[in-house]
């Protein structure tokens, strides 16, 4: 098992150093200059602006640049933001809960529907509902997400005034962040109606972000089931008289869930990229939002370092997710390549 | 000797063309919901070649006189303008029916650039192994780590936002999955006695990498094709709300939709319809595709 | 569901409950739906007007200050100032008993004075200054105001007598110094800071006089004040004031008529309909101290011909841009500067719109098959809410004469830096929103000599116009400053190079139950001397 983890990191590294050196390259090579950007309508002179690249560094060679850029990352220094001047960790790290929180609720959202529509309409093959599970999860597949948020938003909370329009609480509750996490710091500051108030504002962006893995796990978990149910060892069980519960609970359960688990370990990637869109309709205070305003406002150094953090998030957690494979099914350390 | 080894496994094959499309249709008409979105996209196919002639309006055309109208069966209405106007009195329907030629157009473009290089890249990798294997698959990994949407934003960003560029974004993002396939398989072929038979005559690398070996690994790569389609439609349609995508005036069904934001509770046509244009069009894609990988793949069955 | 329901609308307002809840946020609640997250809380480092509302408005006071919704420049921490017959000596006398905030990090000791006026100006004047590089700062509104160049020497006269020295008469120098950059930071926090070897905590947590003071800053969610007791002014009505960070304008639209914020900027132009006929919410209007323009390259052909300029603009159909771009939101300009500045002259007429006269204006210049390019800016600002579709109608319009029209863009940062260029091609959409309310403000540094190749994007020095403006500057007699104005006014029209296109009107939205909220002309928020009901 070590050994295989050793392989898996083997692998990673040089990934990583890849990434370090994409993250920096592209920034150098986005056009407009935020030196230009600060004064706005107003510009300024040739020699300040001169002054000013001389100052944030963007006058060296690109090879030292780099060089200086490897060096801050050693120490952990992922820069310092361009425009808010506070470093950029300390930014993705007061940001990072807030997105967490939110795909962590859109996964579990998928899951407790996914799994059992996929794990139903696999045992009533070819039924209606089978069809109708079917053709949902496929146009949830198929959806335009950015378009079904404001189209909740406009019945949840301009038709039906059900649920607040965005953020992550109402306004009135105010407690100091101790997790991060809205819901259980509201549950944490003893408030009355603050967590059913942070519950409120999460609803509407989980169910955006978590529409297209939903989707997908009811799929799979259906294909895993039909395949598992038309193996020998499921047909005996029924062959000897167990009843078709027991026949899905006990057996067909436990072997469809290992690939459903790794198409949910895939999904990471699938849920940050959905997280731009969702926190940019939703106004969600997270990561997606804030990659996105820096990419507009130019902020150099947050993009840069926003990539590369998401990146090695990404990794870190398909390295995982690859291990616990690993460990539940011992065949796969032997045979991967 | 081993020409006649070689002509044996071929011959176990259906032959001919005509016999190969009857046992794929046979299988694609199996499954109705692939039926429906081919014919489903036939139309569109057929909408967008015909623009010209369908469209009641130019889609540029500016009806000053005729601001935000709604669509005909509500007050204010007319048959003029079928689906309503937007901000500036362009017809709805004649933008949409222009925009499905920008969304077949991203499509086609952005599947066949992935689609040759990353086949390409795919057989050189698993054809040669060793280092370059290495560094090729390295280079895909690190295109991975990135969320595809993130990094086809900031490539956007620096090549600067436009419909060429935004097509460009998402065909490299969507490289490694070809690369990936393509290398499997070409390992998985490679262990096949036709191969080593091929190699055994003395066929040339090349010849043994694009006629012998790539015809059979076409299923996976068809299906993802399909796959990458409809997502190429959708990421350019949510680069395009972004304002990164296609730019103004552009009838592209995303950057409509990120132009009508601000009317969503003044006028809901502007934003519903380019939102319906875009889940149709996509739905009857995966429908297609689901259809194709039940046809061409029977291993891997519906799901 | 209706349970959530129930309880969100039991929140709405229920600052009753709150009051049990938590002693420290009793009493009334502003909440203010802004736009965006500041860039920061230093006022001197940025440039744009989000970060001004969280920051200067609130926090801080500024030597002289403008009257709340004017733009009347009126005593602030200086109490009173004299200028020296020659215009190049301002004494400002400073007010006194004045105390800054008290912060858990920092417990003033001493009144506002001198030594804190030093500072702030010595700080962005100075490259030795020992603050001038903490934070990687950078002073644009302090260095495109020319401040670095104007003054030559700041003395402290005694512990409230403060003399500017500059290098050159400047008409405009009282209102420059009731800008945003000169809002007065302590001293004493920043030595204190020092030593703490901490300097650029002072940027990030914010000592100022100002009616407000931070509590806390959640980035891009929301940003908490609480009323300063001892403001000078006399404590602010509100005792909490709360910014909900909203980017999305419709969003905010939803959230003000939920009750979840009493005040929103920047309302969608096509929501305005609604707000005006709902019961909850005043829609205020007020002239923008702004303008957006379409600026010709006058030193290209055949653009350097008055009469195709002319003729071009006889083209244009404003009233349909209005309404499209503007949804009724905005004013036909037909002067540089807005109408809401003094010495606007009404007296100019604007040039009719005509196409086929038009037309006929263009053969008569000789212009035949005339191809151009119109730049579209990417971004959205309040002179122009939609550039692109802008620049969609005025295609349209210069096709009716027969001008073909191809739309360009570049990234905002490209767009400024290139629309600069002397060989530009192509005229240029841009837009000005005015400082400090004086008309040097817009005619000398949007249309004057010193400006050709920089901001100046019409790249027109014409000197009957020129010596108007100059002149002007150097006058102290506001009448005669008048006169010369209003003739520059008739110059540029006459002389055309830009197509005055229109000033927008600004919205602010509010509920029912706020009180004496005043549109500032300046663009700002500023939330003393408003009440709730």
């Amino acid at each position: 098992m070590f050994l295989y983890f050793l392989k898996k990191l083997g692998v990673i590294l040089p990934t990583f150093f890849g990434v370090t050196l994409v993250a920096f390259v592209f920034i150098r090579l986005l056009p407009g200059d935020p030196v230009m950007l600060m004064a706005g309508e107003r510009g300024m002179s040739e020699e300040r602006h001169a002054a000013l690249m001389t100052e944030m560094g963007f006058d060296k060679p690109v090879i030292v640049q780099y060089g200086y850029y490897l060096m801050d990352l050693a120490r952990g220094d992922f820069g310092t933001s361009i425009i808010t001047k506070r470093p950029v960790l300390e930014e993705f790290g007061a940001l990072f809960p807030a997105t967490v929180e939110l795909s962590v609720c859109a996964m579990i959202l998928a899951i407790l529907f996914g799994l059992p529509a996929g794990m139903i309409a696999a045992t009533k093959r070819g039924s209606t509902f089978d069809h109708t599970v079917m053709t949902s999860a496929l146009t949830g597949y198929s959806m335009p997400i950015f378009w079904w948020g404001l189209l909740l938003i406009i019945f949840f909370s301009g038709i039906l005034g059900w649920t607040p329009v965005s953020g992550r609480i109402s306004l009135l509750y105010y407690f100091e962040p101790v997790t991060g996490f809205m819901l259980i710091d509201s549950l944490l500051s003893g408030q009355d109606g603050a967590f059913a108030s942070a519950l409120s504002h999460l609803i509407l962006p989980a169910i955006v972000l978590g529409t297209i893995p939903l989707a997908v796990i009811a799929r799979q978990t259906r294909s895993a089931m039909l395949e598992v149910l038309s193996e020998d060892y499921v047909r005996t069980a029924r062959a000897k008289g167990l009843g078709p519960q027991r026949v899905i609970g006990l057996h067909a359960l436990r072997n469809a869930l290992i690939p459903v688990i790794t198409v949910i370990g895939l999904q990471v990637g699938v849920l940050f990229a959905g997280a731009i869109l969702t926190e940019t309709i939703f106004s969600w205070p997270g990561i997606g939002k804030w990659m996105v305003d820096s990419i507009f406002r130019r902020d150099y150094s947050a993009v840069q370092g926003g990539l590369l953090l998401i990146a090695a998030i990404v990794m870190l957690v398909n390295l995982a997710v690859d291990l616990l494979y690993g460990l539940i099914n011992p065949q796969i350390r032997h045979t991967d390549s | 000797m081993a020409e006649t080894t070689i002509e044996e496994i071929i011959d176990d094959r259906p032959t001919g063309f005509k016999a190969v499309l009857s046992e794929f249709w046979s299988y694609f008409s199996e499954n109705r919901g692939a039926v429906i979105g081919l014919f489903f996209f036939i139309a569109i196919v057929l909408i967008a070649i015909f623009a010209d002639f369908i469209a009641p309006h130019a889609p540029n055309q500016q009806y000053r006189e005729a601001l935000l109208q709604p669509p005909f069966w509500q007050t204010g209405g007319e048959f003029r303008f079928p689906l309503g106007t937007d901000a500036i009195g362009r017809d709805m329907l004649s933008r949409l029916i222009y925009g499905s030629r920008y969304s077949l157009f991203i499509g086609c473009i952005v599947v066949s650039v992935s689609l040759i290089v990353g086949v390409i890249l795919g057989l050189i990798a698993g054809f040669f192994r060793g280092k370059t294997d290495t560094f090729i698959m390295r280079i895909m990994d690190v295109v991975l780590a990135f969320p595809s949407l993130l990094l086809a934003l900031v490539l956007v960003a620096i090549l600067g936002p436009s419909l060429i560029n935004a097509m460009i974004a998402i065909a490299i993002v969507q490289q490694p999955h070809y690369v990936r396939l393509t290398r499997a398989a070409v390992l998985s072929e490679m262990t096949k006695d036709y191969v080593t038979a091929a190699r055994v005559i003395g066929v040339k690398t090349l010849r043994l990498m694009f006629i012998t070996i790539l015809p059979n690994c076409m299923a996976p790569l068809i299906v993802q094709a399909a796959l990458s389609f409809s997502t190429a439609i959708l990421d350019a349609a949510a680069l395009g709300f972004l304002g990164m995508g296609a730019q103004p005036p552009t009838p592209e069904w995303g950057t409509m939709l990120a132009e009508a934001r601000e009317f969503i509770l003044r006028a809901w046509w502007v934003v519903t319809f380019p939102g319906i244009a875009i889940l149709t069009t996509v739905l009857a894609i995966n429908l297609m595709g689901d259809g194709l990988r039940d046809a061409l793949d029977p291993k891997l069955k519906r799901s | 569901m209706r349970n959530t329901k129930n309880l969100i609308a039991a929140f709405c307002g229920a600052t009753m409950l709150l009051a049990s809840m938590n002693a420290s946020a009793a009493g009334k609640t502003l909440v203010y739906c802004s736009e965006g997250s500041p860039e920061g809380f230093n006022p001197a480092f940025y440039t744009a007007g989000t970060t001004f509302d969280a920051s200067s408005r609130q926090i801080f006071n500024g030597l002289v200050k403008f009257e709340r919704g004017t733009t009347k420049a009126i005593p602030g921490l200086a109490e009173s100032w004299d200028i020296s017959d020659d215009g190049m000596e301002y004494t400002f006398h400073l007010r006194k008993g004045v105390k800054f905030h008290t912060t858990a990090k920092f417990t003033p000791t001493r009144d506002f004075n001198a030594d804190d006026v030093l500072f702030t100006f010595m700080r962005q004047l100075d490259p030795n200054h020992p603050f001038h590089k903490v934070g990687g700062a950078t002073y644009e509104y302090f260095n495109s105001m020319s401040m670095q160049t104007l003054i030559k020497e700041i003395v402290k006269v005694d512990d409230y007598t403060v003399k500017f020295i500059l290098n050159r008469p400047e008409a405009p120098m009282i209102a420059n110094l009731g800008m945003d950059f000169a809002s007065i930071f302590s001293a004493e926090y920043a030595d204190a800071m020092m030593k703490a070897g901490t300097p650029e905590i002072i940027d990030f947590e914010p000592v100022g006089t100002g009616p407000f003071q931070l509590v806390a800053y959640q980035k891009d969610a929301v940003i908490r004040y609480k009323a300063n007791p001892d403001y000078w002014e006399g404590k602010a009505p509100i005792d909490n004031l709360v910014f909900a960070i909203t980017p999305d304008a419709s969003v905010r639209y939803q959230k003000l008529k939920a009750g979840e914020c009493h005040v929103m900027p920047y309302p969608n132009p096509a929501d305005l309909e609604a707000m005006r006929t709902d019961a909850d919410i005043n829609l205020l209007e007020k002239e923008g101290l702004n303008v957006g323009y379409m600026a010709y390259n006058t030193k290209m052909a055949p653009f350097d011909n008055v009469k195709v300029r002319k003729a071009l603009n006889q083209a244009i159909n404003k009233k349909a841009i209005i309404e499209a771009v503007f949804q009724g939101a905005g004013k036909e300009a037909k002067n540089p500067i807005p109408p809401t500045i003094w010495s606007y002259n009404d007296a100019v007429v604007d040039d009719m719109y005509d196409p086929a006269a038009a037309k006929k204006a263009l053969e008569e210049a000789g212009v035949k098959d005339l191809s151009m390019k119109i730049w579209a800016m990417p971004v959205q600002r309040p002179y122009n809410p939609n550039a692109r579709r802008m620049a969609e109608l005025l295609q349209a319009d210069f096709a009716e004469v027969g001008v073909k029209v191809e739309i360009v863009s570049y990234e905002w940062g490209e767009y400024l830096k290139r629309s600069k260029d002397m060989d530009r091609d192509g005229a240029v959409l841009l837009g000005w929103t005015g400082d400090n309310g004086d008309p040097d403000n817009f005619l000398a540094v949007l249309l004057g000599c010193d400006g050709v190749g920089a901001a100046n994007r019409a790249q027109w020095c014409y000197q009957p116009f020129e010596d108007a403006i100059q002149k002007a500057k150097v006058v102290a007699d506001p009448a005669e400053r008048t006169r010369l104005y209003e003739e520059a006014q008739v110059i540029f029209k006459e002389q055309a190079p830009w197509a005055t296109i229109a000033h927008s009107v600004v919205f602010e939205p509010v509920r029912k139950e706020v009180v004496d909220f005043r549109i500032d002309p300046f663009g700002g928020h500023i939330f003393y001397g408003v009440d709730l009901k």
